[in-house]
């Protein structure tokens, strides 16, 4: 990150104009992220109500990064066969990724979380028991029960798919801004649909859309707050507890906003450290 | 030439419709082994269209397309086949720009003639060679000239062993001081025996290179004839009526 200053207008005593020129140019907005990060940090160490709160949230970070990363890792995944599908020729593929999409795009998160946790688990579990049923009665299929499919597994899943249905619309974006040219290239030599996505249109797509690829990432990690909703314990949620057994409420909720304002800062410098990587990669 | 050798190229009454628009009506063209022809028309005419059925990458609305003896049809390991055995260059090279010259030349290579990355890079250093670049192989295709893309288009066709290279107006948007070293490149490739179709607008291509010249005007073919007779004695109408607005 640079700080705009100029040095040509900091001399001091050059004029009063250009002083108060300096002063309104300055990243004032950063300076009171920094001091306050600064005093909450400084608190950590030297106030013991501080220091107890940060012993309570810091629990829940790392379901809070794993949720992130996992939902992601398969939300990226679910985009790409979505992308995929909304591109695709063949109508029933077509219709499918696109009932997806829109579905998604409709229903707000939360409700899905919901969805995943009290509708589709249970009807999955009972679709596997009915199979199992069928095919080894007694065995484990037949006797998988809705408590064996922990909270934190349903509201993963349920974020994968959420994102991945806004990852489908961007990489169809991705795909449809690489020229039609390219496609006809790689199909005149030989190429089948598939190797031509796979060598040719794909790896030039992924590269354009790393930034709003990125963007999501640390979107992700400020929605994975809504699993607290179902009880899983990440910082949102020790937060949560912590409030109701104690009535704690400003420096509590003072440290939840600064663990999340911290990794979704250091999480944006590494998004934007592999673009510049990615891009300076290729043409 | 073999009297009883197949023809390479074979269109029997192709049409192709764009909505209700008829691109190709009822063409019929046939092209020998080692053959060079050059259809040339005012635009619109459909030349590029009949190029592009001949590899599949317009499906014909009718008629029948047969390519060293093999059937054209909409099954996709046929047009893949096909496709491996028919070159072609594009008005816009199309080189895929994430990858360098030489990668370009031999992605199919590896991934569609299953060749060895070893085999493939020796392969795509030759035909570099072949086309005049053979030190531009590590350069990615934005930093090369219009000229040089061509070329390296050209090179990553030939590279594939086709049997036929088809050009769908490969100098139409060079600068004019590329247009040449394009042009060489092809001249010598028909010289060198290979069976090529050219669309293009090049007159002194067509009256050096082309064995056989098929003039194209609204989807239909005009006239076919040697270049000598088509430049100096066009028999149609409208033969006379182009050739007078382009030769100025």
């Amino acid at each position: 990150m640079t700080l705009p200053t100029s040095t040509a207008r900091s001399q001091p005593g050059s004029s009063q104009g250009q002083f108060i020129d300096w002063l309104a140019h300055l990243p004032w907005w950063l300076l009171f992220m920094l001091l306050a990060g600064v005093i909450l940090t400084f608190a950590i160490f030297s106030d013991d109500l501080y220091s107890l709160i940060f012993s309570k949230l810091q629990n829940g970070i790392l379901t809070t990064l794993s949720v992130t990363v996992v939902a992601y890792l398969i939300a990226v995944l679910l985009g790409l066969l979505g992308g995929l599908g909304r591109v695709s020729k063949n109508p029933l593929i077509y219709n499918l990724a696109t009932l997806y999409v829109q579905v998604i795009r409709g229903v707000p998160i939360l409700v899905q979380i919901f969805y995943f946790a009290f509708v589709i688990t249970p009807g999955v579990v009972g679709l596997l028991n009915a199979l199992g049923e069928a095919i080894n009665p007694g065995g484990l299929l037949a006797s998988l029960d809705n408590q064996d499919i922990p909270m934190l597994a349903r509201v993963v899943t349920a974020l994968a798919f959420a994102y991945g249905g806004f990852e489908a619309e961007t990489f169809r974006a991705g795909i449809e801004s690489i020229g039609r040219g390219q496609m006809e290239a790689a199909r005149s030599l030989g190429m089948s649909y598939l190797q031509a996505m796979r060598y040719v249109i794909l790896p030039q797509a992924i590269r354009r859309i790393l930034p709003p690829l990125g963007n999501d990432f640390v979107s992700m990690l400020k929605d994975s707050s809504l699993v607290s909703v179902l009880g899983v314990r990440d910082i949102t949620q020790e937060a949560r507890l912590y409030m109701a057994a104690s009535f704690i409420y400003p420096p509590t909720l003072n440290m939840l906003a600064f663990l999340y304002l911290s990794m979704t800062l250091v999480l944006s410098l590494v998004v934007k450290w592999i673009e510049t990587r990615m891009g300076k990669s290729g043409h | 030439m073999d009297a009883t050798q197949q023809p390479m190229i074979v269109i029997k009454n192709l049409t192709k419709h764009f909505g209700r628009v008829k691109a190709v009506d009822g063409v019929s063209l046939t092209v020998e082994a080692g053959r060079v022809m050059v259809i040339i028309g005012p635009s619109g005419s459909g030349k590029s269209t009949v190029l592009r059925c001949i590899n599949h990458l317009e499906t014909p609305s009718s008629g029948e397309i047969w390519v060293d003896g093999i059937q054209l049809t909409h099954d996709h390991k046929n047009i893949n086949a096909i496709r491996a055995e028919v070159g072609m260059v594009f008005q816009q090279f199309n080189l895929f720009p994430h990858l360098t010259a030489l990668e370009n030349i031999t992605l199919a290579q590896r991934i569609v003639r299953k060749r060895g990355e070893a085999e493939a890079r020796r392969v795509a250093h030759q035909q570099l060679e072949r086309v005049g670049i053979p030190e531009k192989a590590d350069v990615y295709p934005g930093q090369l000239s219009g000229g040089q893309q061509q070329r390296v288009a050209i090179a990553r066709a030939l590279a594939m062993n086709p049997k036929i290279m088809l050009f769908d107006e490969p100098t139409s948007a060079l600068d004019p001081e590329m247009i040449k070293e394009v042009l060489d490149v092809m001249q010598d490739l028909a010289r060198s025996g290979m069976t090529m179709v050219v669309v293009t607008h090049e007159m002194g291509f067509a009256k050096n290179a082309a064995d056989e010249i098929v003039f194209m005007d609204r989807g239909g073919v005009v006239e076919r004839s040697t270049p000598d007779d088509f430049f100096s004695q066009p028999r149609e109408e409208r033969t006379r009526l182009f050739l007078s607005q382009i030769l100025r």
